[in-house]
Formats: structure tokens, sequence, C-alpha cells
């Protein structure tokens, strides 16, 4: 420790003998520094992107349906327990928002096109909590109460069916006894995703409505509970099982959209892949350029032996100076991307490769996502594996006979 | 008492195909606040001689004792804390450390040692008087002639006040009036300090500051005289 001092005063001064290997170094690292982060970023802002038009599709991060449901998502699937019940029990527990639906598949038809959709009967007071798709009406209105007899649909399937607010079309379904329920419904608002594929698939319509032309009163095939953290969901999954009766399913989304949850874990260790790629590149140059700085100092190593410094005292010097590299490449890394992000955290327009980015299920619009945990994995990648690539030459240089040393030419 | 004790010191470097005799049997024993010149032509073994009283090289076979302890058999460690502690080394070249000031190089070893900063710059403030360089304290290497770098490194050898310094061709570098101050300081070092000196050289001038001359050839000693004496 006592030698600590000594030892950084000449890793600093040895660091700036020659400046401009010690720049070049330095932006190298800054830049590998920055793009960890900044690809990091754009990374995590599309998954986030997938993850939450994902979500807001489903929606709910939590959901309940009859175990046979998702196999089979039809009206004989209906939760057991009452709709009052869980109303009254769910509204009690305190969630950040909730709701339940009555969600089949079903026909729908105008006067020139019919289609294939998921119709669901919502509650549009509860709903509001949830941000699903269609509670972003781009024209007309929303749904206003559970006996609303108006239709929303997205914007794309009104093209497709060539009508518009203010027409009838018409919505068929089976009830539980396997017979055609159907009923006319006015469009009265189009709501807009930011996938067309959305926009095409789900209709909305009152909870209560639905409920009268499928003939299960008080009786819905969904209840969605929304988190506060979409990431950790075991404790309120638990929670909601407790709530929901007996005979149902209780799951997070991940394993309701189990392409999201893996691409979200696949990311996670893409990042990291990503890191350590960029590390490597950079660990060349940074083993080459303490490689340099050793060879070129080999009659001063010795003569530092010779005096009586120990072999440990020559380790730590290099490596002392290897840190003050990275750390300033850190630094300047970490301000870089900083500064590189934040201005686009309102969103880049990719709206040129679009349609290639909604096969994967994101958006024209990329948010760029500066997570602390990126950039102190960024960080402690590159110091660690930095110290790692930096043992080797100084090692090598503490190995030197200072006879030897001195004498070299 | 003695400073400096080589029993039977052998050293063979391979050259080659041959195998060049660097030490060859060599005994010598040298007292406290000795003043020896080791003088031989190149190749002779004087460096060798000097880097085995040093600890900076091994010998082959033989002992080596510094001030009654024994030493050729020691650890890197042991060898570097000997170094550190009781032998001040003045090299040919390429003696100070660039990237320090005068008054950091004079105060490396201490700094090493573990000595307060106080007492440090009080200490190296008084060498670099003794040794005529007040005022370059805060020059760096490169900003000083040869003698004065010279200069610096006797300054640091001396510093922290070492039992035994070893010069190895200190005036190679450097002109005649440089090598005459030079030597007088070092006389003027082992009388005040009582500090052992060995000096291994091929030059003349430095060997009429001895009071003792030891001359080899091919690795052994022809000839030790007493200066003094003659």
């Amino acid at each position: 420790m006592r030698t600590f001092a000594i030892i950084s005063m000449l890793a600093w001064r040895n660091l700036w003998r020659n400046h401009r290997r010690t720049i070049v170094m330095v932006s190298a690292i800054t830049i590998g520094v920055w793009a960890m982060i900044f690809m990091s970023a754009l990374m995590r802002g599309m998954v986030n992107d997938m993850v939450r038009d994902g979500i807001r599709a489903l929606p709910g991060h939590v959901q309940v349906h009859h175990p046979d449901f998702r196999d089979d998502p039809s009206i004989l699937n209906l939760i057991p327990t009452s709709d009052s019940v869980l109303t009254a029990a769910f509204s009690q527990a305190g969630f950040d928002g909730w709701s339940s639906r009555v969600k089949v598949p079903a026909v729908i038809s105008s006067e020139r096109e019919s289609r294939g959709v998921t119709l669901i009967g919502v509650d549009p007071a509860l709903e509001r909590s949830l941000d699903a798709v269609g509670s972003q009406i781009a024209e007309g209105r929303n749904l206003e109460d559970v006996n609303d007899g108006g239709v929303v649909i997205g914007r794309k399937l009104a093209d497709r069916l060539d009508t518009e607010i203010g027409k009838r079309i018409v919505l068929m379904s089976q009830d539980p006894d396997n017979e055609i329920a159907d009923r006319g419904y006015r469009i009265v608002g189009l709501f807009e995703a930011s996938l067309e594929q959305v926009e095409e698939s789900f209709v909305f319509v009152a909870k209560a409505t639905l409920q009268k032309m499928l003939r299960i009163e008080d009786q819905v095939t969904e209840i969605a509970v929304l988190a506060s953290d979409y990431r950790n969901l075991e404790a309120l999954t638990e929670q909601v099982t407790g709530l929901a009766g007996e005979n149902v399913e209780v799951l997070p989304w991940q394993k309701l959209n189990s392409y999201l949850g893996s691409m979200l874990k696949v990311m996670d260790g893409f990042v990291l892949v990503w890191m350590i790629v960029i590390f490597l590149a950079l660990s060349f140059g940074l083993v080459n350029t303490l490689a340099m700085a050793v060879f070129e100092r080999v009659r001063e190593i010795g003569l530092m032996l010779a005096l009586g410094m120990r072999p440990s005292n020559i380790l730590g010097q290099i490596i002392v100076e290897s840190l003050l590299l990275l750390v300033f490449g850190l630094i300047l890394g970490n301000v870089l991307a900083w500064a590189s992000i934040v201005p686009l955290q309102d969103g880049i327009d990719i709206s040129a490769v679009a349609q290639g980015m909604e096969m994967f299920g994101a958006s024209s619009v990329l948010y760029p996502a500066l997570e602390l945990k990126d950039m102190i994995t960024a960080n402690v990648i590159v110091l660690v594996l930095g110290f790692f690539a930096s043992l080797s030459p100084a090692w090598r240089a503490s190995r030197y006979e200072p006879i030897e040393a001195i004498t070299k030419i | 008492m003695i400073a400096v004790r080589c029993i039977d010191l052998c050293k063979t470097y391979r050259q080659g195909d041959q195998d060049i005799k660097a030490l060859d049997h060599v005994n010598l024993e040298i007292k406290s606040g000795g003043f020896v010149c080791l003088s031989a032509p190149s190749g002779g073994g004087k460096t060798t001689l000097l880097n085995a009283i040093g600890g900076l090289d091994s010998p082959d076979s033989g002992e080596v004792w510094i001030a009654g302890r024994r030493i050729d058999n020691l650890s890197k460690g042991e060898l570097a804390q000997l170094r550190l502690t009781q032998i001040g080394f003045v090299f040919q070249a390429y003696n100070l450390i660039p990237v320090l000031t005068a008054r950091e190089n004079v105060e490396f070893v201490m700094q090493v040692q573990g000595v307060p900063a106080a007492e440090r710059q009080d200490k190296s403030t008084a060498i670099l008087q003794e040794v005529g360089l007040e005022g370059l304290e805060d020059r760096r290497p490169a900003a000083m002639s040869g003698g004065q770098q010279q200069r610096v490194a006797v300054a640091r050898a001396i510093v922290s006040r070492p039992e035994l310094v070893l010069a190895d061709e200190p005036t190679a570098n450097l002109d005649s009036k440089t090598s005459d101050g030079l030597m007088e300081l070092f006389v003027e070092l082992n009388q005040h300090h009582n500090t052992t000196f060995i000096i291994a050289t091929h030059d003349q001038r430095v060997m009429s500051y001895a009071r003792r001359l030891i001359r080899m050839l091919d690795g052994r000693i022809v000839d030790d005289i007493n200066q003094q004496a003659a």
C-alpha cells in the first residue's frame, strides 16, 4: 500500500508519455463503450416496444382463463365463478388496473366483406386503466358503458370491410349451446394501433351487450390485471390466483405470449454477447498498447527492479495504467452514450423499414431505452475483462530480470 | 568490519558455442568505508562481479556476503529488499526514470521504502544541494546534461545512506571535467558518510581516485593494489 502513490504517479505520467497513442486508445474504448450502450438502448427500445404492443394487444400482465381456454378460446370455456363475484373480489384488491372481459372468436360482416376477428366485450370504465388497444380512439368515440350498443373496430379493418363510422356491421359467433348468436352493431369509433395486424384482428363491444348476445349472463372468459413492473410478476400472479377461485388458469404474459417472453430473455443474452464481442475487439488494442508501452520501457523497468522495487509493484503499475485508460474511456463512453440517446428518446423514425420491423412485431418508431443495468453491465465488462486483458503484458513486465532488462538494446 | 566478501565466485556465460568464464574463482574482501576500483578490459568480469555483489546476478558457485549476511541464496523478494535498503546503484546509462523530476528520482527509493513525505523532501533537498543541483529539482532528466543526470543518480544512490554504493562505469558518458567533479563528490561522500564505494571502470582518471585498485582479467583477480600505501 505504501508504494501505491508512486505506482499511481508513474502509471499516470507514463500514460501521457505518448499522447497520441493514449488518445487513440482512449478514443477506441470510448467508441466501444458508446457502441455497447447505444446499441443496447436501441435493442431494449425495440424489445420494450414489442412487449408493450404485445401486452396492449392481450392486454394485461396477468390473466385468468378457464384451463382449456388457451387451447380452445370459445364460449364453452367460461370462467366458472360469476362476473359479479369476481368484480367484488378484484375491486378490493388494490391493483393498478384490472378488467373482466368476454373474448370469443367471431365473424364480422359489412355490406361488402366478411372477416374473422376476435370479439371482445369490455367494461369501458375498467379498460381505461389498462391502456388497451381499443382505448386509443382515432376517430369517433369510445364505448361509454357496459350496455353501449356500438362497436369499435380498427381503422385497417374498416378499410378491409369497406365501411366507416355510422354504418352498421353484423357480428356473429356461437352461444354455449352451439347455436348461432348474432347481432347488428353500429360503428361508433375507429382505433389505431402501431401494428396493422392488431387493427385488423380486434373488435370491441360493450360487455353486457355481448353477454346478452351470447346468452351468458354474468359470465366472462378472461380477467386481466395490470402490474407496475411487467418483468416481475410472481407475487402478482400468486395474489390473482388467490382471488380467481377454482378451476381457472392464472398466467403471466410471458406464458400467454411465449414468443414475447422468450424474446425478452433472448435479448438479455444478445445484449451481453454484443458487449463481449465489442470488448474482444477492444482488448486487442488494449493489450497491444500495453505491450508496446512495456516494450519501450524495458530498461526503465529493469532500473526500478534493480533499485529494489518488487515485481508485484511493476505488475501493479501496468495494471493501474490499463485501468486509467479504461476508466477514461468508460467515463467518456458513458457520457457520449447518454448524450446521444437522450435527444433520441422522442423516437427514431424507421418507417423506411417499417414493414420489415412489423414482421418482428415492432412499430415504425423506435424509442431507445437507456437502462441503468445495461450501463452497469457495459462498465463492469470493460473493467473486469480489461483487467484480465492487461494481466499478460503486466505479468511479462514484472518477470524481467533487472540486469537483463537494463542492458536490453 | 567487512562490507563485502566473495568466496570462490564462479560465473560462466554461454556465447554461441563457447563458454565464457566471466568470474573464475574470485575471492575478495572489502572493508566498510572502502573506496575500491575494479578495473578490467571489456569482458574482464568487473560488471559481472559488481552485479553479483549487488544481488542483480547470481553466481554459478561460490558465496557472496554483504555486511555479514550471505546473499547468493536469497529469494528475488529478499534480494529486492536488500538492494532497496542496503545498496545504492549508479549505472553507466539509463540511470533515471524519465517521467520523474530530479527530486522525484532522488525520492524514488525512499518512497518505495515508505519514508514519510516531509522527511523525503528534507533529505532530497539536502542531497541535491550537496551534489550541486540546487535549483534543478523540478527538471526532468531530458532537460538536464549527462553530468547533471549522473549527479541525480548519485544523489539517489546515497540519499538513504546505504552501506554500499556500486557504480558501474559512472563516468563513461561524461567529459573529463564532469568526471572529475563526480569522482570528487564520491570521495567526499565516502569520507563524510563512511559509505563503501565499489566502482567498476577502465578509466585511468577514475582509478587514480581509488584507495584500492583491483585489476581483473578473464574473470580472475590479477592485481590488488592498495594505492594509499603506494
